[in-house]
């Protein structure tokens, strides 16, 4: 009798194993995102960022059903691969994660959702920014940066409240992206009582476009707004300048690069406007004090989305303990109703488990760059 | 009426640069009946090879004015094209003068591929900003219609060429024998032309014709690409075909045509039918009536000739 019970106490000790760890459950949290190949520096980020919030949370200790708990993250690395990415996130499922922050981009977070859906684990991504990846009836797929449809919302509201711009003419260029950023910044101009005063098409292959801007000279509009990207965007901004149009030109994340003002040269000017998802760090509500605690824990500063890999570890910590559980099947439906001010601004998510209250940042060109706006 | 004036400019402008494309078509059309589907990507490499020339000119002797600058890269690039225009003839369709025709006819498709990937391969993917050394500020709006220098320039220099090479055919020696050649090869080599060299010098004269039109497309626009010949091509065909394909006379008006179309059909398709249509569709109405001239005119616009041809 006395033999089995030191069996016993032995294999305790040897299970728990660290002396911290002797009373605590392990939930491991998982983490996807390139950590080799060129977006690398970009997947590491996000996985310091997530990283950062598990320790916060083991530093202030959670206890859920009574039970107290260690978060340990479990990091792989997907290459921003597609194929590489269902083999990761299958990975992870075996491994018993509770849930996973990621994927990092779109191409390897749309193809890995379909195997947490399965698993019925939960998985948040801080960067991917598709409309496609949370339109696909999955419950288990969150965001919280915004998506490229909240950027023609953010832009019809800045037209609108800040440039008061009235008539407002719209062209798209008939891709999935193009179209679904110019419908959402219609849908939001007639929320707000506007009709466009012109609505034109041209594709992704066209250069000339004078024969649509033409027509949307007549209608005499305030602003343009151009759904695409800034191969097309960059010669329509030309040919505006060329055919007398004084209005604003406003655009998405697909005009909002370097190429752009490569390409449009003399065109530019501080009438040019685009918008991108995600806030820029020091326009974050706490990013100041995050990036300095990050860089000291981490000894390197922060690239881009790590406040966003921070946030999601944090939803999904904040739904367990709503859910007083680690157990995907329990905590899941409490991601619906987290709601917490988080690094990167209130941390909420709609029906399709889309960020409520999406960061979109605002630029303007100003002095040969993208300056962003207040 | 300022809009429609616009509209028809616009057209004009669009239009002339199809008609001077549409010339090479027919123009080989005319002696081979073979569609010469690498033509626009003849266009493709004379707009990067100027550029080439132009970078290096603006690098070495940056003294050098502008438009000088601009003349330079257009003969770098013409002479280019012609030395590539005589390649692609002697290469790969010579050997198959006497093969079945869908045999050339995939032939320029593959010649077409060939040169898109060497382009892309030397060029990369990227855009490139293309120097716009003449202006793209719009002169003084005449009666509220704006136009730039170099729409000027795009509409005068077509005209000068379209009339040069309606001359060339019709007056000169070579002409002579191009017509010979074209009308039948085998009795114009027994006539002693020397068929030949005169398909070559087809090809050399719309090679250069389409560098031209290639440094025009790309000094309006300010942008080159290595897939950037593909849309200009396509059109260019339809405009040929749409004028009567074989017809130089054909392939100017149905180029102009084509751009007018164009123009005024994504501008008014909305209005003329009722709000059902918009201008995603200015594509199908410019082969909607495609469709219904070749209804009435099998042989397109102005394409008598070649109704025993085809």
């Amino acid at each position: 009798m006395k033999r089995t019970v030191t069996l016993l106490a032995l294999a305790g000790m040897a299970l728990a194993g660290g002396p911290a760890a002797l009373a605590d459950t392990v939930v491991r949290i998982g983490f996807a995102g390139p950590l080799t190949g060129p977006v690398a520096h970009l997947g590491k980020d996000e996985q310091f960022g997530a990283q950062l919030a598990l320790d916060d949370a083991n530093a202030k200790g959670v206890t859920l059903g009574g039970q107290k708990v260690r978060f340990e993250l479990m990091a792989d690395d997907d290459q921003a691969d597609p194929r590489t990415a269902t083999t990761v996130a299958q990975r992870l499922v075996d491994a018993g994660v509770k849930g996973v922050v990621g994927h990092v981009t779109s191409g390897a977070a749309i193809p890995a959702s379909r195997i947490y859906e399965q698993a019925g684990i939960p998985s948040v991504t801080p960067s991917a920014t598709s409309p496609k990846l949370t339109r696909q009836g999955y419950r288990t797929t969150y965001r919280v940066i915004a998506n490229d449809l909240q950027q023609g919302t953010a832009m019809a509201r800045f037209a609108v409240e800040v440039l008061k711009a009235q008539r407002i003419a719209v062209i798209d260029d008939r891709t999935a992206y193009g179209q679904g950023l110019a419908d959402a910044l219609v849908d939001s101009l007639k929320q707000r009582g506007i009709a466009p005063v012109g609505r034109e098409f041209t594709n992704d292959k066209a250069t000339d476009f004078s024969a649509i801007l033409t027509k949307i000279k007549a209608a005499r509009p305030d602003a343009i707004f151009y759904g695409g990207m800034d191969a097309q965007g960059a010669p329509m901004l030309k040919q505006m300048k060329q055919l007398g149009i004084a209005a604003k030109y406003l655009s998405g994340d697909g005009v909002c690069t370097s190429e752009m003002i490569k390409l449009a040269g003399a065109a530019m000017s501080g009438d040019v406007y685009c918008t991108q998802a995600g806030i820029p760090m020091d326009k974050m509500p706490a990013g100041k004090a995050f990036n300095e605690r990050f860089t000291k824990r981490f000894n390197v500063p922060v690239q881009l989305y790590a406040p966003y890999s921070y946030d999601a570890a944090n939803a999904l910590i904040e739904a367990m303990k709503l859910a007083n559980s680690a157990e995907p099947a329990h905590y899941l439906p409490q991601l619906q109703k987290v709601g917490f001010k988080g690094v990167t601004g209130n941390i909420a998510f709609d029906r399709y488990g889309d960020s409520r209250d999406g960061g979109v940042a605002l630029y303007q060109f100003s002095a040969g760059k993208w300056d962003v706006r207040p | 009426m300022e809009t429609l004036l616009q509209q028809t400019v616009n057209g004009l402008v669009v239009g002339s640069v199809y008609a001077l494309i549409a010339l090479g078509y027919t123009m080989v059309y005319g002696i081979l009946g073979l569609i010469n589907f690498a033509h626009g990507d003849v266009l493709m490499v004379g707009a990067l090879v100027a550029l080439e020339a132009i970078r290096l000119i603006q690098l070495h002797a940056p003294e050098l004015g502008l438009v000088p600058t601009l003349l330079a890269g257009l003969a770098v690039a013409v002479v280019v094209c012609m030395i590539l225009g005589y390649t692609i003839e002697r290469t790969a369709y010579r050997r198959l003068r006497n093969a079945p025709r869908l045999a050339p006819l995939i032939t320029a498709i593959g010649v077409s591929f060939l040169l898109q990937t060497l382009a892309m391969i030397v060029w990369g993917r990227n855009y490139h900003t293309f120097p716009q050394l003449v202006s793209t500020t719009p002169v003084e709006p005449i009666a509220g219609v704006f136009i730039t220098p170099v729409q000027i320039v795009i509409l005068v220099v077509s005209a000068v060429l379209m009339i040069g090479l309606v001359l060339l055919v019709n007056k000169t020696r070579l002409g002579r024998a191009m017509r010979a050649t074209a009308e039948n090869h085998r009795v114009a080599s027994l006539m002693g032309v020397d068929t030949n060299k005169i398909i070559a010098a087809t090809f050399v004269i719309g090679s250069a014709l389409a560098a031209v039109a290639g440094v025009m497309y790309s000094s309006n626009y300010g942008i080159a690409h290595y897939a950037m010949g593909f849309m200009p091509g396509l059109k260019a065909f339809t405009a040929a075909v749409l004028g009567g394909i074989g017809n130089l006379a054909g392939a100017m008006l149905g180029g102009i045509v084509l751009g007018l179309v164009e123009s005024i059909g994504a501008g008014y398709i909305e209005d003329m039918s009722f709000g059902f249509l918009n201008s995603s569709y200015q594509d199908i109405f410019a082969f909607l009536i495609l469709g219904i001239v070749l209804i009435f005119r099998p042989t397109g616009l102005l394409g008598e000739r070649v109704a025993d041809r085809a």
